[in-house]
């Protein structure tokens, strides 16, 4: 997958997540937890969606990683390269 | 061979599931009944639907709410607020022989009645509420210090203290006489800072919902499989040996059973259950279906707790079935439905402590008539504080602390577990965890939370970590 298309899965993993945020504005290098309601189980839920979805594992250590989205499509792209989008 | 198996297909037990299943995991609900919802579940009979256990959920917060255990709650097993159809309370009180409290959902309600009968307190409760403010009921209550003592350093009014802390205790005091400060802070919370709330059509509400998300998952639940016996090898469980007999593996287990429950299906009755002694307080429920709504009759509230003296006497009944002095009186009637789509008839259901041993000890015919007995009497002391409903009493139905003892397996029939909690949901067993009423979080709400919470815990983390 391409940066642009884990983006769009982040959206669409977190679209379920958080169903009553508004995801349209939110900002690549700013904290998700700054800009939407998203505490520690909702990373969990992160996570757990990516494993589920295409079998990545994000040890806990590395959840650091994905605060905000620009670090996650940082974070994510060596990992899902060879992934299709679901 | 399963990922995991849970123990129970009350609230903890579902939540649970539906956490788990929604990430793929191979989860088995073992339920011995033939209906779930363990303590709280809800039954038809002579043409009239019933609930049991929920009065009323507590830690309600309007839509729209993002903090707290309530939006947390339907964020994590992906509901939206809409389903449940929520309906919040009219108003609730608090009634003791010299004072009067009214309270709603909005605790400037409470504030002013307390302006208005303990006018020397009105400042000392702002200060008391202040101190329960950290206590978010996310994180578990820890800390030994006596709720009634704190509350006594604040406010020097001992009615007030002994007003305030009875709904408290009602609606989740596990230990007699007394609660921790931090677990009453919990409370207080749940019931005057955010509030009570029903289902429009009661519990079965929650409890479909959960299951039918649970199946579309792919969850299996399985009625009338009581477990027998966990089987141990070393230092984990091998396999779960069902009533029938059948065995059943997993890589873990999630025991909503109680402490002492699970620890008696490891065999381990001696040295592991005396760390926990069982909780002692169980209930007489009744409930009488009325010709009219409660309002009709002059009875306006959605939750009434009485006692009958300036001291609260939460403890088991020493010498009677059946303790009247105090209860509970709830009118599923009294909530703000929109479209009528509340009861369809009157109802008013009614609480009280009950003596289990006492109770089971009844034979056949003295315990039918000791049930008859025990609704006369609870009318009897509930119409002191409400006006009197029993020339409109239609259809009754009661149960007692054998009842609750049958459906939620609790040793003494102890509503709220046992008084000691065993907060992380860890066993001496590697891969046996416990979830529900023994993990301190209280309520429909907090029973469903600990669910969730030891699934991520537990089962989840440990994936990822892996």
């Amino acid at each position: 997958m391409t940066a642009d298309e884990i983006r769009d899965e982040i959206l669409d993993i977190l679209s379920d997540i958080v169903p009553d945020e508004d995801l349209t504005a939110l900002k690549d290098d700013v904290p998700f937890r700054e800009q939407i309601e998203l505490d520690s189980m909702d990373f969990l839920d992160i996570v757990m969606e990516l494993r589920k979805r295409y079998r990545v594992q994000v040890p806990e250590d590395d959840y650091v990683e994905l605060a905000t989205m620009a670090g996650t499509v940082t974070y994510l792209e060596p990992l899902l390269k060879d992934a299709q989008k679901a | 061979m399963y990922d995991v198996l849970i123990i129970g297909a009350g609230m903890s037990g579902l939540a649970a599931g539906v956490r788990l299943a929604q990430f793929g995991l191979r989860v088995c609900i073992l339920e011995r009944h033939t209906t779930i919802g363990g303590l709280n579940s809800f039954y038809r009979r002579d043409g009239r639907n019933y609930d049991v256990g929920l009065h009323a959920i507590t830690n309600f917060q309007p839509k729209g709410s993002k903090h707290g255990p309530l939006p947390r709650l339907l964020r994590q097993l992906r509901f939206s607020w809409d389903e449940f159809e929520w309906t919040p309370q009219l108003k609730s009180a608090v009634v003791f022989p010299a004072a009067r409290l009214d309270f709603s959902n909005d605790l400037t309600m409470l504030e002013s009645e307390i302006v208005r009968a303990f006018p020397s307190q009105a400042d000392s409760f702002r200060r008391l509420v202040d101190a329960i403010l950290p206590y978010d009921g996310l994180e578990q209550p820890r800390g030994r210090e006596s709720a009634r003592a704190v509350f006594a350093q604040y406010i020097s009014d001992p009615l007030l203290v002994e007003m305030l802390l009875c709904p408290l205790l009602y609606y989740g005091g596990a230990a007699e006489h007394d609660t921790d400060f931090a677990q009453a802070s919990v409370m207080f919370r749940s019931i005057f800072l955010e509030g009570f709330a029903r289902p429009a059509q009661g519990v079965r509400l929650i409890l479909k919902l959960l299951v039918r998300r649970f199946k579309e998952l792919g969850g299996e639940l399985r009625l009338r499989a009581g477990v027998r016996r966990i089987v141990i090898a070393g230092e984990e469980v091998h396999h779960v040996e069902l009533d029938d007999g059948v065995d059943l593996q997993a890589n873990s287990v999630l025991s909503s059973a109680g402490w002492c429950e699970t620890m008696q299906l490891c065999g381990e009755q001696s040295a592991l259950c005396e760390q926990v002694s069982p909780g002692q307080l169980s209930f007489v429920e009744s409930i009488a279906v009325l010709d009219c709504p409660p309002q009709a009759l002059g009875h306006p509230y959605s939750v009434l707790f009485f006692n009958d003296s300036g001291r609260f006497h939460w403890e088991k009944p020493r010498h009677e079935l059946t303790d009247v002095r105090s209860g509970v009186v709830c009118s599923p009637n009294n909530f703000a439905y929109v479209d009528d789509n509340g009861p369809k008839e009157g109802m008013i259901r009614m609480t009280a402590l009950a003596n289990f041993d006492r109770w089971t000890a009844l034979t056949g015919g003295e315990y039918e008539q000791e049930k008859v007995t025990a609704r006369e009497a609870i009318y009897a002391s509930a119409v002191r504080f409400v006006p009197d409903f029993r020339p409109h009493v239609v259809a009754t139905d009661t149960f007692t602390p054998k009842t609750i003892r049958h459906f939620t397996g609790h040793d003494n029939g102890a509503v709220y577990g046992a008084p000691q909690k065993r907060r992380d949901g860890t066993t001496h067993l590697r891969n046996l965890f416990v979830c529900g009423s023994d993990q301190g979080w209280v309520g429909i709400v907090g029973a469903m939370m600990s669910g969730v919470v030891m699934a991520n815990r537990h089962c989840l983390q440990p994936t990822v970590a892996r």
